[in-house]
């Protein structure tokens, strides 16, 4: 009996096999950043729902988790664009030379800033970076002066910086999977931090170290990690007005009768500020194609042409609209020529 | 006759002694009992009122009657009437100029973009529907209820407050404005929200709808019942009543009841491993999704089913073997039957499990955005769970209603699915 069912099931398996090894994917599949997928949505949507191809899978796996399967070789089997909420780094690269991925098409879409959230029922607070890595790092540069660390001894805003309210450090934010986190840490904690003159000097003589100082967030409670859902530290946030959030511009944008985001370096986060670089924590998002795919999977040049149109990223597009924050004019044209003529970069030559 | 009352005298004056006693720890125990019940009950009342009350309202959407020309000349101007004119004219065109004669004061260009934002993008979609199902409209001038954005809805729905600065809520004020006109000539009203029902998933949340996911459980749920059912079933049989008692069948048992315990995520890895990468089957199909979540349920059926074989008392067994059955004609028909209600109950527990589960369906490419409705179990889906937590993370507010509607509407598969279990229970239970 059992032996039966399990040759049945044996039999199914190798049936289901065939069958699937028969049906060449018809759709384009999608993989990567949580950040970029709202963005990747939208375009595949308007796609599916406007040509003649099957809307696009976009899969939510994380910048690091989409490269992987990206990277994974060429074939039906493999995604054929990966999202990204920062560059490629060259060990993504070297895994995807090493899998026969020799030319992959890189495509900037926009930008995304990071807001210092908090409730409208506090006052709006006007940061620095460095009064943020001074809150938030693990380790500080003593303020005595000389150049060793402490740990972080700042309970309350205004032992951070004389000009700052009295309340007490209690930041929410992302989780260190996070790319936001990764994003945040890099761009304001070392932006901070790189302004301490012998800090910088480290980034020359001991990467390692400059790295472990500036990136390292504290672990005394004045950071709470708040999960990865945005949509949570929004209602967190609401409940508790003393505190303050990091989360995506998208997220302050909807829910700006409720929140309103920290001046960071005199610039508060708009989407006019984030759009000319005068607010500094903002990241550029991309979408990398991998070319040997244009012409295997139906479509993969005209979703290009979607993403890439000025009705989908222009300065007034539907991507704006939903928060995305598009890039200067001439940024475009050149992305847009790139992804059009499927200009690839040859990462074989490299090694 | 003295000494023997005594002792019964002493005897009762010792039980009387502690009966208090004895009776007050009963009724501790017994309220402590009664307590946690109720904690469970408010907490489970608790989340269902926090739910039904967010969610109830994404039942209902805000609808914006327009007045549409149909022209001819925009739409088909050579009159063929064939699909491939047809889909792809300009709808789009049609909306905006039926805004724009609904409002002839707005002339700006940023006027106008304000304006076109009231009605969602997929009022297009809806009026190339309607013109595909029936060309006649073509050359006629209609009224056409069309969904409006998410902000309009939201506002409509009162999670918009009117009376916060303009610069703090998504609607400006002309905007405002124009839905008050709108609202007097009884042009915008909320009507029931087929779309949630009946459309996949979007990124839009007046078009977004619960039907893909849906489908992508029932598909993936089919093929783990399919596969989980008879092999944890035969399974069940064999261990329970022809295996032999020794060493090896021992170990199985240790390690069946270790799998039942095992996180789900490494069963997502397995499926990674073994279904996609091995044996190359499509990713995100129900299939692998099915396959995987076979491999989870399999030990909480053979457990339950074996449980259910042992509670048939062996007097049944050995009234077959007396009048002269074979040890299979025993088992099939007349154990099996009576062990079969308890054996599904063990089902429908480790069905319940899998159509809650996400982790192990991240590792196979099912958490993902999938608009058109799968057919089989070798297109791309998602499932209900996976559906909750994508709208959960989404940006858009319309979408927190929508969550708290997608888990009413899972647990009303949940409730569904409990139902036919007992029903099927209590048409099948005999009593011995």
């Amino acid at each position: 009996m059992t032996r039966n069912i399990s040759l049945c099931a044996a039999m199914c398996f190798i049936f289901a096999a065939q069958a699937s090894a028969q049906t060449t994917r018809d759709f384009i599949s999608i993989v990567g950043s949580s950040t970029v997928y709202p963005f990747a949505t939208v375009v595949a949507e308007i796609f599916g729902k406007t040509t003649r191809f099957k809307t696009p899978k976009v899969e939510s796996t994380g910048t690091g988790g989409g490269f992987k399967l990206f990277c994974g070789g060429i074939g039906t089997r493999y995604p054929d664009i990966a999202n990204s909420s920062r560059a490629i780094k060259p060990s993504e690269i070297d895994a995807c030379v090493a899998n026969g991925v020799l030319e992959i098409i890189e495509v900037k879409i926009g930008y995304d800033g990071i807001a210092i959230g908090s409730s409208r029922k506090a006052n709006r607070l006007a940061l620095s970076r460095k009064d943020l890595f001074l809150a938030l790092a693990k380790h500080i540069p003593d303020p005595k002066g000389g150049e060793h660390l402490i740990v972080n001894p700042h309970k309350t805003w205004k032992t951070v910086n004389p000009d700052l309210p009295d309340v007490t450090v209690e930041v929410l934010g992302p989780p260190p999977t996070s790319g936001t986190r990764d994003a945040f840490v890099e761009l304001a904690m070392e932006g901070g931090c790189a302004q301490f003159g012998w800090i910088a000097a480290l980034k020359k003589n001991d990467e390692q170290r400059y790295k472990s100082v500036c990136h390292t967030i504290r672990e005394d409670g004045a950071y709470v990690e708040a999960g990865e859902n945005d949509n949570l530290i929004v209602q967190k946030l609401e409940a508790n007005s003393g505190a303050l959030g990091i989360l995506g511009f998208s997220f302050l944008d909807q829910n700006a009768d409720k929140m309103q985001g920290a001046a960071v370096d005199g610039v508060i986060p708009t989407f006019e500020s984030i759009a000319d670089g005068r607010y500094p924590i903002s990241r550029p998002l991309f979408l990398y194609v991998k070319k040997a795919h244009v012409g295997m999977i139906p479509g993969i040049a005209e979703f290009l042409h979607e993403l890439s149109s000025e009705k989908a990223w222009g300065d007034d597009g539907y991507l704006a609209d939903k928060g995305l924050i598009p890039m200067p004019e001439e940024e475009r044209i050149r992305f847009a020529e790139n992804s059009r003529q499927l200009r690839a970069n040859q990462f074989s030559d490299k090694n | 006759m003295n000494k023997q009352s005594n002792d019964k005298h002493a005897v009762a004056e010792r039980i009387n002694a502690g009966l208090a006693r004895r009776h007050a720890v009963e009724r501790l125990f017994r309220c402590t009992g009664l307590l946690a019940l109720l904690l469970g009950l408010t907490f489970l009342c608790a989340l269902f009122f926090s739910i039904i009350s967010k969610g109830y309202t994404a039942f209902q959407q805000t609808y914006i009657q327009l007045e549409i020309d149909f022209d001819e000349q925009k739409l088909d101007p050579a009159g063929e009437r064939i699909y491939e004119v047809l889909s792809t004219a300009d709808y789009g065109g049609l909306v905006k100029q039926s805004l724009r004669t609904a409002f002839p004061a707005v002339t700006s260009r940023q006027e106008q973009r304000l304006l076109y934002d009231l009605v969602s993008f997929g009022a297009a979609y809806h009026l190339r529907d309607r013109i595909l199902a029936d060309p006649a409209l073509i050359g006629q001038i209609s009224r056409v209820w069309v969904p409006a954005s998410d902000d309009v809805d939201m506002l409509i729905k009162g999670y918009i407050k009117r009376d916060v600065p303009e610069a703090e809520r998504r609607l400006r004020d002309v905007q405002l404005a124009w839905l008050d006109t709108l609202e007097t000539e009884a042009r915008l009203s909320l009507q029931f929200n087929t779309a949630f029902f009946t459309s996949g998933d979007s990124r839009e949340p007046e078009l977004a709808g619960i039907w893909g996911a849906l489908m992508g459980s029932i598909l993936t749920l089919a093929v783990t019942l399919a596969l989980s059912f008879p092999i944890g079933v035969a399974t069940a049989v064999y261990l329970e009543e022809f295996a032999p008692r020794n060493r090896w069948s021992d170990l199985i048992e240790v390690n069946i009841n270790n799998l039942a315990a095992v996180p789900s995520i490494v069963f997502g890895l397995l499926g990674l491993a073994v279904f996609i990468n091995f044996m190359s089957f499509p990713r995100s199909a129900p299939l692998v999704g099915g396959l995987v979540l076979t491999l989870m349920t399999l030990p909480t059926i053979i457990i339950a089913s074996r449980a259910a074989l042992r509670a048939v008392p062996p007097s049944i067994r050995e009234a077959a073997l007396g009048v002269g059955a074979s040890k299979m004609q025993t088992v099939f028909f007349h154990v099996l039957p009576l062990a079969l209600p308890g054996m599904l109950t063990g089902t429908i527990i480790g069905m319940a499990q899998a159509l809650g589960e996400t982790a192990p369906l991240l590792m196979i490419g099912m958490v993902a955005f999938i608009v058109d409705i799968p057919s089989s179990i070798f297109e791309p889906a998602t499932v209900l769970p996976v559906q909750i937590f994508l709208w959960a993370d989404s940006p858009e507010r319309a979408f927190i209603e929508r969550t708290s509607a997608a888990i009413m509407v899972l647990l009303g598969f949940l409730i569904a699915m409990n139902a036919l279990a007992v029903i099927l229970r209590k048409k099948l239970e005999r009593r011995w």
